[in-house]
């Protein structure tokens, strides 16, 4: 060991960066109480809309969670020695936005004070069921690997731990496509092609939070990444961009197949206002487009293209998310083929829903969990990427 | 052992002595209100026949008579409560328009009862499809399940509830079937009010009952009849 630390740190900003997150974090705590004490009629969801932003924040978390592994999996089950480097940051920031995700997730449910209830009873034919034994799981997991490759005595097993990892991610991801994919009733959602489209977003949103996380560490420490290692990182996030876009893509094409699909495809695709509108310029401009332009084109895929091309797959993901999630909601409830309906509960209306800022608070409070987790941890344990002398693969 | 305390073992007789002076009474009101409990046999499913040829436009009666019986406001905002609702229909080619009610179908294959997470959602053996409000953690995944948008959300503290219907905020709900009023012997609310007797009630499985006669002798639907649930609630002239 070398008698300096491992990572220089700019001390004053570090304890700003905390304080900022730590109160971003408590503002989410507040929005939590304010739920708590006047129920969720402060927040914009309704009986129609009854998942939403903070639902939009969790499930980029988790599934960006689950996606970031890939580094670590490429580097432990695959042998690559640049992407070994890069497991531990990988998995460190893989258990912070789990941690960011879930808390927001819980603290949004009705009663958050029964989460006993639901770590005692299980319904083992609910997804959401699953999901809890699925993060937990994860959770346990990706420590555990996290051990054995900090911890040398436990060196010898960690190809088995990134194994376990690399499967059970999988699983987590397709757990989360699923909760989507058994709502059989709605034209959204019911497609088995939902758990696969969510593993490959988060292969592209996971490596997107990845370059974002590793440049400032990166920048912190004056250290610039080795072009080499960039070149064939942000070529990874390309493909993956690209393999997202296919998948969002196949999902939208079969439901236009389908003639009992058309009017909701044409609803997110032409007609949804807004929806519409985050999803041409939102997802497919910013998040995909862009992205691809910065990383492809030629005399882009500089470390600054690279960081920009990954904040705006983020972006993109969020976007995606949204129209996913409550433009999928907000598309009238197909009860009575062939005929018009209207009711007093919303029946053949397009459903409204305007987020409130508690909603934004929560979500917020959840990303700012996973900064604060990522920070301190990168302070005070040793994260930084430690690059061989060449590269072997 | 001679010095045995004989203090300590008089106190604990005469404070079980007064236990259970202290809670006889109550348990004998309970069963006085309640009667005999009695578990919800699987010999039975209840269920409904609306005649939508019997539904009139305009009239709320139903709603209104289940808006009384289970404490809800009746108020229409999109956080409020809707056990029951009239759904206008029109059939886009042929013109020709009804009016029914909507509720929770009692199905026999809920998806509801399948994603909750804690098995708050439950079908009672009598096919009545309700939920546990002590279990419910209020995740709204069975809201996102119910192809009849049949839940609703209590976004809102509650005050003035009947004794008999117990909500929450916080937990999701929906048509319990008048489940108090059905182990009372009696029919559904909705059933009761309405006037035209579009809304028929009873024992699906008895073939000498009311509603299984007349589902052997006119044609019925089951709403998403595609989904394979097997809902207790049928309509007639869909």
């Amino acid at each position: 060991m070398s008698s300096h630390p491992p990572m220089y740190f700019k001390n004053h900003l570090y304890w700003v960066l905390l304080a900022a997150g730590g109160a971003v974090a408590l503002a989410g705590l507040y929005a939590v109480h304010m739920m708590e004490h006047y129920g969720h009629i402060i927040s914009g969801m309704n009986n129609q809309i009854v998942w939403g932003i903070p639902h939009v924040f969790a499930i980029f978390l988790i599934v960006a969670a689950s996606g970031v592994l890939n580094v670590a999996s490429i580097g432990s089950v695959f042998g690559k020695a640049v992407y070994k480097a890069r497991a531990p940051l990988a998995s460190l920031l893989s258990i912070a936005m789990l941690a960011g995700g879930l808390t927001v997730l819980m603290l949004d449910l009705g009663r958050p004070d029964r989460i006993i209830v639901a770590a005692t009873n299980f319904n083992f034919t609910s997804v959401f069921a699953w999901n809890v034994v699925l993060y937990s799981g994860m959770f346990s997991l990706v420590i555990v690997y996290l051990w054995t490759m900090m911890e040398r005595r436990m060196n010898p097993f960690n190809k088995a731990a990134g194994l376990a990892v690399f499967v059970w991610r999988f699983v987590l991801t397709t757990g989360t496509g699923l909760i989507f994919a058994f709502l059989v009733a709605r034209q959204a959602y019911g497609s088995a092609l939902l758990p696969p489209m969510f593993i490959v977003l988060s292969f592209a949103w996971g490596l997107a939070v990845f370059h974002v996380a590793q440049t400032v560490i990166y920048n912190w420490n004056e250290k610039t990444l080795d072009p080499a290692i960039l070149n064939r990182k942000k070529n990874l996030l390309g493909v993956f961009v690209l393999g997202s876009l296919y998948m969002v893509a196949t999902y939208h094409f079969a439901n236009m197949y389908f003639a009992h699909q058309q009017a909701f495809e044409l609803f997110i695709l032409r007609d949804g206002g807004m929806y519409t509108n985050l999803f041409w310029w939102g997802y497919v401009l910013l998040g995909n487009v862009l992205p691809l332009a910065l990383i492809f084109m030629p005399g882009m895929g500089r470390t600054r293209c690279v960081m920009a091309a990954s904040l705006l797959v983020v972006l993109g993901a969020f976007a995606l998310l949204y129209v996913f999630i409550i433009g999928g909601q907000a598309f009238p409830l197909n009860i009575f083929p062939g005929y018009e309906v209207s009711s007093s509960f919303g029946d053949g209306q397009i459903a409204t829903y305007t987020p409130s800022l508690y909603e934004f608070l929560l979500g917020f409070g959840g990303l700012a969990i996973a900064f604060i987790i990522t920070t301190v941890s990168v302070r005070v344990l040793n994260f930084m990427p430690q690059d061989k002398p060449y590269i072997s693969d | 052992m001679s010095d045995i305390d004989l203090t300590r073992r008089n106190f604990l007789k005469t404070s079980a002595g007064a236990a259970a002076v202290a809670i006889a009474p109550g348990m004998m009101l309970f069963q006085v209100a309640h009667g005999e409990s009695e578990g919800a046999s699987s010999k039975v499913r209840w269920g409904m026949l609306i005649d939508t040829t019997q539904c009139k436009e305009g009239c709320n009666d139903c709603v209104t008579a289940c808006n009384k019986e289970n404490g809800l406001s009746g108020e229409t905002k999109t956080t409020d409560s809707q056990w029951i609702r009239k759904i206008e229909i029109k059939d886009v080619s042929s013109g020709r328009e009804l009016s029914l009610p909507m509720m929770c179908q009692h199905c026999e294959h809920p998806p509801c009862v399948d994603v909750c997470p804690t098995n708050a959602s439950m079908k009672r053996a009598d096919g009545i499809v309700l939920v546990d409000k002590h279990r419910c953690i209020g995740c709204r995944y069975c809201m996102m399940a119910c192809p009849y948008k049949a839940r609703s959300f209590v976004h809102e503290p509650l005050s003035d509830q009947n004794p008999d219907v117990p909500r929450g905020k916080g937990t999701v709900e929906s048509c319990t079937l008048c489940v108090h009023r059905i182990d009372q012997g009696l029919k559904p609310a909705c059933s009761e009010a309405c006037a035209n007797k579009a809304i028929l009630f009873g024992d699906l499985n008895d073939a000498n009952s009311e509603i299984a006669q007349k589902l052997r002798t006119v044609a019925s639907t089951q709403v998403r009849a595609e989904l394979g649930l097997n809902t207790g609630v049928r309509y007639q002239g869909l």
